[in-house]
């Protein structure tokens, strides 16, 4: 019977000290555990949202990044384009710059060549006239006498005149 | 045989603080040791005559101190005027505690030794087990109230203060690394708690309203707990039956119950009196149904107090009792008793495993079902 009857002192202290412990637990540790449980939780939740977030931004980034580059090189593969189409241009013209020009000098050599030519020739027969008039001077110093040898002697040398 | 019966005097009072089958190993090598000059006819007990079974020895004693093991097992699981630690011989030692009394108007102090080998002091003594009574105790003289500080009180305040030191200690290894993963003391812990937040608190009483009851929840869960835990130890600040004491959960009850009634919305009050879905005959004129309601709000935190009593005093009865059979044994033959003893050492080393499960089923219990009580008494109406 001594076990099932619950003894008035020992309901006394019971309730004094479970009070004491409740409120003491209560305000020293049950709060400032729980709410240290709590703020972890949000701390570990936004960490993990934002790390997240960090990878999104880090894709982002990286697609933002190749498209950059192939950009890039896209512009570098114009620009040697560009590049090889203005040197074959600037090659082709001085070629044909050079190969006109080559013409040009060609044409005024060969003027030139004409022109000396004819002067050449003009004074050959400068010359040539001087030499025959020498040639007929000197016949005619000489053969004046024999009409027959001079008329020959005159054919032969027209034939001679000719010939040249 | 003398081995025998000098252990069957001394056992019987290490039993009180409880006995547990770990210590009690080492305990009979060290009695079987014991040089037999050592023992004298004096320490013999020899059992009473009228008691049959253990009338085995031709001599007498003058008083009987014959084991019994319903005494024995009852003065272990409950409360006490002071806290046996062990008895061998003549030679006794035991806590003396403070006793507390108020009769008449007047307050008693002093303490429990001036009660040794049955003498009175101011006027009281014990009697019967370890009820306090008034030397001229007649019919109609002032009764006694006794306010002592008895084995379960400091066995309580004991609790109380290791779970303020290991609590607060936690709460300020929590505030010391911030944000950080437990360490220690503080990581064993968490689960306990974690558990009583998610699994009992938020699926019983609901997300909204759960914080409120926290600090309860925690600290009956925690105080029935340690208590279920040290009452298996037997060295002194464990081995009384905190727990198994009605007092202790009829206390603990009470407050459910409070907290219960006090948090009650008017759709829990008003399902009590006016209980929905039943027919009008069974409210008008004799109010049943509200009767049979409010039965049931009391029956609740009752069930609460018997269970958790019932389970852990049972569990300190069968671990007794096992104990008990050694020394029945032994008092019939001296060979039978050591040979129960590895059978009821076995017995109990599986029963203390059993009530260490016990220690956190009933404190689960307990805390889930106050958690439910507190959920219905706060639950909002639904709507059909």
């Amino acid at each position: 019977m001594e076990l099932i009857t619950p003894g008035l002192g020992l309901i006394f202290w019971m309730t004094l000290v479970f009070l004491a412990l409740l409120f003491l637990l209560k305000k020293f540790a049950w709060i400032p555990i729980l709410k240290a449980l709590k703020d972890r939780e949000d701390a570990i939740t936004d960490a993990l949202s934002s790390a997240d977030k960090a990878k999104e931004e880090m894709k982002q980034l990286q697609f933002s990044n190749e498209q950059l580059l192939a950009e890039a090189k896209n512009e570098r593969d114009n620009i040697l384009n560009e590049a090889r189409k203005i040197k074959e241009k600037i090659i082709e013209e001085a070629r044909l710059k050079a190969s006109e020009e080559a013409g040009n000098i060609t044409a005024s050599a060969l003027e030139n060549i004409r022109n000396e030519k004819m002067a050449a020739l003009t004074e050959l027969k400068n010359e040539v006239g001087q030499l025959s008039l020498e040639i007929a001077k000197r016949i005619l110093q000489r053969e004046l006498t024999d009409p027959k040898k001079q008329e020959e002697y005159a054919r032969q040398l027209l034939s001679e005149i000719n010939f040249n | 045989m003398i081995f025998f019966q000098k252990m069957r005097r001394q056992f019987p009072v290490r039993s009180r603080f409880s006995l547990r089958a770990v210590l009690l190993i080492p305990f009979f090598l060290l009695f079987h040791g014991l040089p037999s000059e050592a023992v004298t006819q004096d320490n013999v007990n020899l059992v009473a005559a009228n008691d049959s079974v253990f009338a085995k020895n031709g001599e007498t004693e003058k008083k009987s101190e014959a084991f019994n093991p319903g005494d024995m097992i009852m003065e272990h699981v409950t409360d006490n005027h002071e806290w046996h630690i062990l008895e061998t011989g003549s030679f006794k030692l035991s806590i003396p505690l403070p006793v507390i009394l108020y009769s008449d108007g007047k307050v008693y102090a002093f303490c429990s030794s001036r009660f040794h080998n049955g003498l009175s002091y101011q006027g009281f003594r014990l009697a019967g087990k370890d009820k306090i009574v008034r030397m001229d105790a007649i019919p109609g003289s002032p009764k006694v109230y006794d306010f002592s500080i008895t084995k379960t009180v400091l066995a309580i305040m004991i609790s109380a203060l290791l779970m303020l030191l290991i609590f607060i200690s936690v709460a300020k290894a929590y505030a010391r690394n911030v944000n950080k993963a437990p360490k220690g003391m503080q990581s064993m812990l968490e689960p306990l708690i974690l558990f009583i937040r998610d699994d009992i608190a938020k699926s019983s009483i609901g997300e909204k309203k759960y914080e409120k009851y926290m600090p309860y929840l925690l600290t009956i869960f925690f105080f029935i707990f340690l208590n279920n835990i040290l009452g298996l130890v037997p060295i002194f600040p464990g081995g009384a039956n905190v727990t198994g004491n009605i007092a202790v959960t009829l206390v603990m009850a009470v407050f459910t119950f409070i907290l219960t009634s006090v948090s009650g919305n008017k759709h829990y009050w008003i399902d009590i009196v006016n209980t929905p879905g039943v027919p009008w005959w069974l409210k008008l004129p004799i109010p049943l149904m509200p009767v049979v309601e409010i039965i049931g709000i009391i029956t609740k935190p009752f069930v609460l107090m018997v269970r958790l009593f019932a389970n852990i005093t049972a569990g300190h009865i069968i671990a007794l009792g096992f104990i008990s059979l050694i020394f029945i044994f032994g008092a019939m033959n001296a060979a039978l008793g050591y040979g129960v003893s590895v059978v009821s050492v076995a017995f109990m080393i599986f029963m203390n495993l059993l009530e260490l499960l016990v220690a956190f089923i009933q404190a689960y219990v307990f805390t889930l079902l106050s958690a439910l009580y507190f959920g219905l008494a706060t639950a909002e109406p639904e709507h059909h």
